[in-house]
């Protein structure tokens, strides 16, 4: 802090703690023009407004004046006088930085049992599912829901359908860097209303939802030159970009004529945050373990 | 009648009406908004009616438009009575009066429609924000023009605390605002980063400060020993709690950003003046209280005072409560919890509602030339309703509130936390109700005034009261 805002802020404090102890002395002086305590101070508003002289509570003055002794010692201990580090050192940067220390020392031996464990391993121990099942209430719920059988847009984690993969590698690192699922617009390049009305019924005759008449197949040679490149020719999609397969019953973003003619003319765009700086590496692991037990119940 | 012989009280009656109005207004948002919390679907999926946006439509129907109206209405009829002389520029009192109206109005329609600029009881976007920095600055002219042509030497503590209220709500809000402007409905700040959370706060708390405390104890020094018919307790405590109060509360704001990127030393100042501020809070407390004392005998049959009476003990406990919430332990605790609503509404309900509603009570029959509201039994109703009702709000969140700050602190042996956000929602729920059954008390006790309020002044034609000499 520049030397200017040191004592600008150091000076105005002081000023103004004196201000207030100079009020506390005037007014346990007699008030005005020496009249008595017990009298009127003798304006008169308004035809029957009047004041009278009494002194403030003795209690009040010295309570006041005991916050202000306060305030003093306080400033001398803590940071808050400029650059004043404040006798005890202390900053809140201090306390976090101790605190994180605190923990590290406090749970670290408890993490080393599980970081020696493999992921099936994992997947067995109560402990660490336990442990996983806390980390998921505290950080996957929000999107996930606390049963982890999701939402419209939000993928069941409870069911055996993997939008990027089921395995160790898949799990954590969906969790340690996240997700990007965008499915591009595509109303443009399908020729207008008809063209996107087609590949409506054609996706959705794929999942078994619609008949596959002939307006439905006439999209048929779109849906492989468009969308095969990440849900494949078949339609059974590819974990690889996290392109769901559209031959299942399972539908990210719902699965009514409006929710996929939605998806295909406004896109999609999903996203799993990283945790993995939040978390670390233990923790992720553990996640990950408890995550994928849930699908094997 | 020659019209300065005369006091200027038709301003005065419209923004007295307004008062009632807005109060009903603002608190039925609070009420739907309360309701929302419990059943999410009470929005219908229309956006005009999300709690996102109807949050700040209560808050500013409440705090600007009930409290404001009381604030100005009751300033121009206390400045006349005790400068013994009539407004000075009608013509500019009735502007602020339809300007301030015009103001809510904008701010009715562009709040719900989502027009924002975030900024908590600043949301009113730049043309606005113009429009009251306008009708504030005409409101001080009319207000320190009666002032500079009083009758009599001394000014009325009263005037002091309307005074120092309308000069730093003028530069709060100027100062605050300031932005820059990218189309009529948007607007970027002027500041930025943590400089522009400390400007929002020293704003946000010196609203709390000049706006709901120091405006309202002037309301106070003027409505209470009139009504208690009993001369004010201690002319030196009103002289020591003034040039405390206006001194220190202009240092608080940062207790708003404890544990944040603003630095250490802001967020020590900002709590060490927040305590030495009790003392110079609770003066105006004893100095309203003590002024009632040997006046207790007309509690039994006066229920204006019981309003009175309850107000300044909420004002106690909330600027007891205040100073305790700004210690930095205490805070980690009731910071972002309901507790801090909790906390709002014992000032806002308990301390700013009940003033104004004891002093329209008292001050209506007399712009009527009336010796009484229509039913004092209704006043009496109306206290026991608003009372229970503020009770069960402030009991219920602070349970919330400590409730919820708990569980979120909770951790299991393994460092994990034991409750998930969702868990302490669902533990809040209970809480919610019971202050969804408070606040609902305390807006159908709004509904008892109206109609009391109604019978008082229909069919009424007020007189012209004539200019009093000074004694």
């Amino acid at each position: 802090m520049p030397a200017f805002w040191h004592w600008f802020i150091t000076v105005g404090t002081i000023l103004f703690t004196i201000w207030c102890i100079w009020l506390i002395s005037w007014s346990a002086k007699q008030g005005p023009h020496n009249i008595a305590d017990d009298e009127v101070v003798g304006h008169k508003w308004d035809g029957d407004l009047e004041e009278w002289n009494n002194p403030a509570p003795r209690w009040w003055l010295y309570f006041y004046f005991g916050t202000i002794v306060w305030a003093i010692g306080y400033m001398i201990a803590y940071p808050g006088l400029g650059n004043w580090d404040g006798l005890l050192g202390w900053s809140q940067l201090g306390q976090y930085e101790e605190e994180m220390q605190d923990a590290a020392d406090r749970y670290e031996p408890i993490y080393a049992r599980f970081a020696a464990m493999g992921f099936a391993e994992l997947k067995q121990d109560p402990d660490a599912l336990q442990l996983g099942a806390s980390l998921y209430a505290s950080y996957c719920t929000t999107c996930h829901g606390s049963d982890a059988r999701g939402a419209t847009g939000y993928p069941n984690l409870a069911d055996k359908d993997w939008l990027w993969g089921g395995t160790e590698l898949a799990i954590t690192t969906s969790i340690r860097q996240g997700r990007n699922g965008i499915m591009p617009v595509l109303a443009p390049a399908l020729g207008g209303d008809a063209g996107v009305n087609n590949m409506v019924a054609y996706v959705r005759s794929l999942g078994g939802l619609a008949e596959a008449d002939a307006d439905a197949m006439s999209a048929q040679p779109m849906f492989v030159a468009l969308c095969s490149a990440c849900h494949n020719a078949d339609g059974t999609g590819n974990p690889l970009f996290g392109a769901p397969d559209l031959t299942d019953e399972i539908w990210l973003h719902g699965s009514s004529e409006a929710a996929v003619h939605a998806t295909i003319v406004q896109g999609r765009t999903s996203l799993m945050p990283a945790h993995g700086e939040l978390l670390g590496e233990n923790r992720s692991k553990i996640l990950a373990a408890y995550v994928a037990s849930l699908s094997a119940k | 009648m020659d019209t300065v012989a005369t006091y200027n009280d038709k301003v005065v009656r419209q923004f007295s009406i307004m008062v009632v109005v807005w109060g009903i207004v603002g608190m039925l948002v609070g009420v739907i908004i309360a309701a929302q919390l419990i059943w999410p679907v009470l929005n219908f999926d229309v956006s005009f009616l999300t709690y996102a946006r109807l949050r700040p439509l209560h808050t500013n129907a409440v705090i600007f438009a009930f409290g404001g109206s009381a604030l100005i209405g009751t300033s121009f009829y206390v400045v006349q009575r005790t400068c013994h002389i009539r407004l000075a520029f009608d013509k500019l009192a009735a502007f602020v009066f339809w300007g301030w109206q015009v103001v809510i109005l904008l701010a009715a329609i562009t709040l719900p429609l989502g027009i924002t600029q975030s900024k908590e009881y600043a949301e009113l976007e730049w043309p606005i924000d113009i429009l009251i920095a306008v009708v504030w600055i005409a409101y001080a002219i009319v207000f320190f023009g009666t002032i500079a042509k009083r009758r009599i030497k001394h000014i009325y503590v009263a005037n002091w605390f309307y005074g120092a209220f309308i000069i730093t709500v003028a530069v709060l809000h100027i100062f605050n605002n300031l932005a820059i402007p990218v189309s009529l409905t948007k607007s970027y700040s002027l500041y930025s980063g943590v400089v522009d959370a400390m400007m929002q706060w020293w704003y946000g708390h010196n609203a709390v400060g000049f706006f709901l405390t120091a405006g309202f104890l002037g309301m106070m020094y003027y409505f209470v020993p009139k009504q208690a018919e009993r001369p004010v307790y201690s002319y030196r405590l009103s002289v020591v709690h003034f040039w405390s109060l206006i001194a220190i509360y202009m240092w608080s704001g940062p207790h708003h950003l404890h544990y944040t990127s603003l630095p250490d030393w802001a967020q020590t100042l900002g709590m060490v003046f927040s305590i030495i501020l009790l003392a110079p809070s609770w003066g105006g407390m004893i100095n309203g209280i003590m002024t009632l004392s040997g006046a207790w005998h007309k509690l039994r049959s006066d229920p204006i005072l019981k309003f009175m009476i309850v107000s300044l003990s909420f004002y106690g406990m909330s600027t007891f409560e205040g100073p305790m919430m700004s210690i930095k332990t205490v805070n980690a605790l009731s910071h972002y919890t309901d507790w801090t609503i909790g906390h709002v509404h014992s000032g806002a309900l308990g301390w700013v509602a009940m003033m104004t509603i004891g002093t329209i009570y008292s001050l209506l029959p007399r712009l009527y030339n009336k010796d009484g509201m229509y039913s004092t039994k209704l006043i009496d109703v109306h206290f026991w309703t608003s009372t229970i009702g503020v009770v069960l709000y402030a009991v219920a969140l602070w349970v919330a509130g400590i409730t919820q700050g708990l569980m979120w602190r909770a951790v299991n042996a393994d460092g994990t936390l034991t409750y998930s956000f969702v868990e302490s929602l669902k533990a809040t729920y209970p809480y919610y109700g019971l202050r969804l059954v408070g606040g609902l008390l305390f807006f159908s006790g709004m509904l008892i005034m109206a109609y009391n309020v109604w019978k008082t002044i229909s069919n009424k034609q007020p007189v012209p009261v004539a200019v009093l000499d000074p004694a």
